[in-house]
């Protein structure tokens, strides 16, 4: 029996790095600290695992050799005029560059899947910059703490206790010294836990932002109310916003997925613009995945651009709307696509997923999903995190290294592993 | 009856997905939609029903769960997931994001209508 | 291989070579005495200028505030992009660069070794990502200590070995090269927006004996503590200090009093502190109304005095991005100009920001910006202290190093400059009335061999026999160019080299990439008495926990991080 400290968890963008494992033969059979997700990801993942690389014969999935699958895929990517490589989220930063090189190659588009949760953020920033700062400075300083459009008690099970209300820092000594505030149109269980719930209506965030600006600038507000909210309550919370010591908005996907996209991001930072007239104030995307985060950074370094970058001019070039991965299957422009651990087919809207049913693709995921099922090609590979080595960026951009906790399935290899074979074959293809 | 649609995260597709997209746990988890009692109440339908939600983009039928979560009447949720997705608007107006949130949709108590599996589902998306 | 460069103009600083004509021989990564010219590669360099490799001690080219760079300014990168190639990958620039463009680019430029300046402890593993993308250069990054609150703390408490001890561990841990200060203490208190303490509101540069709130410890004796620190633990490098009062009218005498703080520390000939970027800290006046340059009363304390070096920050008139530690100092740069902003805290030590800014020629601020640097430049006397960088992309893009250093080199250049410039920003300045020309030999010295000597890097910056066989060839003849009138043929040559060379190997040719090879990371590793460390580790393992959200094992970077790590080993006492 071995115990394996300090894993970082490999599930959303938390990523806390203080798991502990007990090892039983190359089984994990027990682990501390984790959170009912990352439990039940510790301790079922080998279960209903596929072990065996898949290709289509005659419309079905069968067996076949990972090497005959990683020839069709180069393949499928190379005779593709205008290739997708998506997903990295849950890769390793490893796997990631090797990716991006990949689609490089190919002349192909590489996104992630910021593209359906905080892609509005990246043009936020782009277009207004984004004052941010590291979690362990809302575990010492931050006195309110607001959550808008964010459920963190499901999504981030541990945020609250590690980061932010519950957490004991060096200036505030835990949840009495702090005040949370949650804002969003359903009444969720992570609202249950804040001293301030305030529900409001369904696609209004733009408009309350804009009158608590106006609030905080003391503008006249001419609606008797915003969003549901009476003005009074506004100026009220306008004012608890700007007599706090230091502050932190929290945004989650209320924002970004909601009307006014990434137009609600501009109003965000520039609310928490406008409040540092005032106070100390910051803000946060919740980014979702546990290391999607780190597929931007990725990308951008190598890039410049933080998602959806096309290559297909030889160079990177990047437009939102144009280059993403939403827009090109669903323009009917993509033809061919390698999926990278992640499950696109259960998560874009369904015309999309309907044409990238009707284009050849090939996945590569430790798990069968709805995407794999649909592949022309699928090649299981490691856990990153627990069975591959690696590294990852947390939700505010601290860099982790990912462990190898437990060795992969005899033949199963690491997500990087097989990318980099098929970037081999595709090469050797080209030249040819 | 009408409602507007939310999508999103919870703790059970959350651990559900993790058991494996394709098991009977993680269907259960995201083949869902939370309704407010008082819709309920309204459609007439037992807690636990199910129902069949239609809107522009597509329709599906899923398990209703009567929820305290839901702010107030008229608002319904799915959680992220193939079911969700078969509901949700695919236009991004250039911004490369779809909107996922806050879409109009018809609920209607469906108790003889089967909920399809991800099987089914990888089928009607045309494989 | 074998490689021999055939009679070129050779500029060897450190070896007391301005200008012969002579042959440089390499073997093996190494500049040799000879080697068999029937069996070497050879490169007909006559009437050809040769320098060592070039050495950028500070451009910021990786880590966190670089990518927040990148990701904040798409419109930075549509109107500059590179293709891939047989042997490039593909990329970006303008002021914010992807990192393979980053290597290929200085490259270009004759450059083969550049230091990365401010990377904060807890994301130095960001820095090491990045390195790993830079090819060719051989890179180092310093940490920055100079609002962390180990620091502060064991300074306030006057524990200097225990402070030493931590300085030295961290800089193992995380593989980091040198001491860096920003804002010393600042940046602590604008983690609290306090305005009032960094006299945002007024516009007044801090004073460096204000002791930071909630700490009790000044910035002097950051400054100070540090200094001793680094003497303690032998590093290779001097601390290297962006002052207090960037940016804001006046500073120049702050900086003036951080470099006289360490002057009772300097031993003979070795200096104690490096100043850095020292035109946006060079400023005169008490506003943007009457601000003025600073470079005089700068420059007169550092020919006087030997401890201390500086490098320029100069400014070029173009697009650019502002990026620094310094959080509070961006805030006030967002302020003023309206910009888009960026903040980024690090918990229990340091912080940084960014705001986009565009140089204006007839803008009267940032034309006296552009006076200062140069006044600074030629106003020194000792051309082994003072190092040509526009703290890219600070000032400006590196890519605009050649049209800088000609700006050095040619009065004629200067005064075209100076007949386009706000005329109120002309008529305050010297410049008009300087007639220095930096000579190339000069030139060799302020970009390469300086440089080096500063970093402890005794192998590069010079062509002698042991040296690393990193060469740059430009396709001009010194000896004949009248480099004051012909600048800009000048400035064309050292844009695109003939040749460079990196340890040994050719990897541009005729002003483009023919070969791409992975560079070194240096870092030091500082051995420490044992008992000294044992001393710490259980107040480091508590107060780590107490400090930071991640544990200490994953704050650590492993060796396989680092792209061809090369500690370089100092020793304590």
């Amino acid at each position: 029996m071995v115990i394996v400290q300090n894993i970082v968890c490999p599930i959303c963008g938390c990523a806390c790095d203080d798991i502990e494992a007990t090892v039983e033969g190359n089984k994990i059979v027990k682990v501390k600290n984790s959170c009912s997700i990352s439990a039940s990801k510790f301790l079922n993942f080998w279960k209903e695992r596929n072990l065996s690389s898949l290709i289509r014969k005659n419309g079905e999935l069968a067996p076949t050799s990972l090497e005959e699958a990683v020839e069709k895929t180069a393949e499928i990517l190379v005779n593709a005029e205008y290739p997708l490589v998506y997903g990295f989220a849950l890769s390793g930063c490893e796997a990631q560059a090797v990716g991006v090189e990949l689609a490089e190659e190919i002349g192909g588009v590489i996104d992630n899947q910021t593209v359906t949760c905080h892609g509005p953020s990246a043009l936020g920033l782009h277009d207004v910059g984004m004052p941010g700062c590291t979690l362990g400075e809302v575990r010492h300083r931050a006195d309110l703490i607001v959550y808008w459009g964010s459920n963190f008690q499901e999504a981030h099970p541990r945020h609250l206790a590690r980061y932010s209300a519950l957490s004991e820092g060096r200036f505030r000594k835990g949840r009495k010294d702090r005040k949370v505030v949650v804002i969003d149109v359903r009444k969720t269980p992570s609202a249950r836990v804040a001293d301030l719930f305030i529900p409001i209506a369904p696609g209004q965030d733009y408009e309350l932002m804009s009158a608590l600006r106006m609030a905080l600038n003391n503008d006249e507000i001419e609606e008797e109310s915003v969003a549901g909210l009476p003005v009074d309550k506004i100026e009220e919370l306008a004012e608890m916003l700007r007599s706090c010591q230091f502050g932190i908005l929290f945004y989650g996907l209320g924002l970004t997925m909601s009307r006014g996209k990434e137009r609600n991001i501009d109003q965000a930072v520039s609310l928490v613009c406008d409040l540092n007239k005032w106070t100390k104030f910051v803000i946060m995307p919740m980014r979702g995945h546990y290391n999607v985060t780190g597929m931007n950074e990725v990308t951008a370094w190598q890039t410049g651009y933080p998602y959806a970058v096309d290559f297909s001019h030889g160079y990177p070039w990047y437009n939102p709307g144009e280059t993403t991965s939403i827009d090109i299957l669903r323009r009917g422009e993509c033809d061919a696509a390698l999926i990278v651990a992640s499950d696109p087919l259960a998560h874009f809207p369904k015309e999309v997923g309907q044409n990238l049913c009707k284009i050849p693709f090939a996945v590569i995921d430790p798990h069968m999903s709805m995407t794999a099922l649909a592949a022309d090609v699928v090649m299981p590979c490691a856990f990153t995190g627990i069975e591959a080595e690696g590294s990852a960026y947390r939700m505010d951009t601290v860099p982790l290294p990912l462990k190898k906790v437990i060795e992969s399935p005899p033949g199963i290899l690491s997500d990087e592993e097989l990318v980099g074979m098929i970037l081999k074959r595709v090469k050797s293809k080209r030249r040819r | 009856m009408k409602a507007l649609l939310l999508t999103g995260r919870s703790l059970k597709q959350g651990i559900g997905k993790e058991v494996g997209k394709v098991t009977e746990k993680y269907k259960e988890s995201v083949a869902m939609c939370e309704i407010h009692p008082k819709d309920v109440e309204e459609l007439g339908i037992k807690d636990g029903e199910n129902v069949s939600i239609t809107t522009k983009f597509g329709s599906v039928v899923v398990k209703s769960v009567s929820s305290q979560n839901i702010a107030e009447p008229g608002i319904i949720f799915i959680p992220y997931g193939p079911y969700a997705s078969m509901l949700v608007d695919y236009d991004t107006c250039s911004t490369g994001m779809p909107t996922l949130k806050g879409i109009v949709a018809e609920v209607k108590p469906a108790p003889s209508e089967r909920i399809l599996d991800v099987k089914e589902l990888v089928k009607y998306l045309g494989r | 291989m074998e490689l021999l460069i055939k009679n070129g103009v050779v500029y060897d600083p450190k070896n007391g070579i301005d200008g012969e004509v002579m042959d440089v021989a390499i073997r093996d990564k190494k500049v040799v005495d000879r080697v068999d010219e029937s069996k070497a590669y050879v490169i007909d360099a006559s009437n050809k200028l040769i320098m060592p490799g070039g050495v950028d001690l500070h451009s910021h080219i990786a880590g966190p505030k670089c990518n927040i760079g990148r990701m904040l300014r798409p419109e930075d990168h549509y109107k500059d992009v590179e293709p891939r190639t047989q042997v490039k990958r593909s990329g970006v620039g303008y002021s914010v660069p992807s990192s393979f463009t980053i290597g290929y680019r200085y490259a270009i430029l004759g450059y083969t070794t550049v230091f990365e300046p401010a990377n904060p402890p807890l994301k130095m593993l960001h820095c090491h990502h990045e390195f790993r993308d830079i090819p060719i250069l051989d890179k180092g990054c310093f940490v920055m200590f100079g609002n962390n609150w180990f620091v502060m703390e064991y300074l306030r408490d006057n524990k200097l070995d225990e402070c030493a001890a931590y300085v030295a561990w961290t800089l193992d841990a995380t593989k980091g090269y040198a001491i860096k200060i920003v804002d010393p203490g600042c940046v602590e208190a604008w983690k609290w927006g306090d305005v009032e303490f960094l006299d945002i509101l007024w516009g007044r540069p801090e004073e460096i004996d204000e002791p930071v709130p909630r700490f009790g410890v000044t910035s002097r004796e950051i400054v100070r503590g540090l200094c001793k620190v680094n003497k303690l633990l032998n590093l290779p490098h001097p601390i290297h200090v962006h002052a207090n009062g960037l940016g804001t009218p006046g500073n120049y005498q702050t900086t003036i009093d951080t470099m006289d703080c360490v002057k009772d520390l300097a031993e003979e000939d070795r200096p104690a502190i490096h100043m850095t970027h020292v035109q946006f800290n060079g400023y005169a006046g008490s506003d943007w109304i009457t601000i003025r340059s600073g470079a005089h009363e700068i420059m007169k304390y550092v020919n006087a005095n030997k401890h201390v070096t500086i490098d320029l920050g100069q400014v070029i008139f173009t697009d650019t991005t502002t990026m620094t530690g310094d959080g509070p100092f961006e805030y006030k740069l967002h302020l003023l100009t309206k910009n888009k902003w960026t903040n980024a805290d690090v918990e229990s030590e340091e912080g940084a920001g960014l705001v986009p800014i565009h140089y204006k020629k007839s803008n009267f601020v940032h034309a006296t910006m552009w006076t200062i640097g140069l006044e600074l430049a030629l106003l020194a006397k000792d051309p082994w202290r003072i190092f040509m960088t526009t703290d890219h992309p600070n000032g400006g893009p590196f890519t605009h190093y050649p049209r800088a250093i000609t700006w050095l080199m040619s009065k004629e250049a200067r005064k075209r400059t100076l007949d386009k410039i706000s005329k109120r920003a002309r008529s305050r300045s010297d410049l008009d009335n300087m007639d220095r020309e930096y000579s190339f030999y000069e030139i060799a010295i302020a970009t390469r061999a300086a440089n080096a000597r500063i970093l402890g890097l005794k192998d590069k910056g010079h062509l002698g026999v042991g040296a690393d066989a990193d060469v740059a060839i430009y396709d001009i003849n010194p000896r004949e160019v009248d480099q004051s009138r012909d600048y800009k043929k000048v400035r064309k040559a050292l844009s695109k080299a003939a040749f460079t060379i990196k340890e040994g190997e050719i990897v541009v040719k005729d002003g483009d990439i023919v070969k791409s090879i992975e560079g070194r990371t240096y870092w030091v590793k500082p051995n420490l008495p044992s008992d000294l460390m044992n001393a710490i580790t259980s107040d480091l393992t508590k107060k780590f926990r107490d400090y930071y959200t991640v544990e200490m094992e994953n704050f650590k970077i492993h060796d396989r991080f680092v792209t061809r790590s090369t500690p370089m080993p100092t020793y304590y006492g």
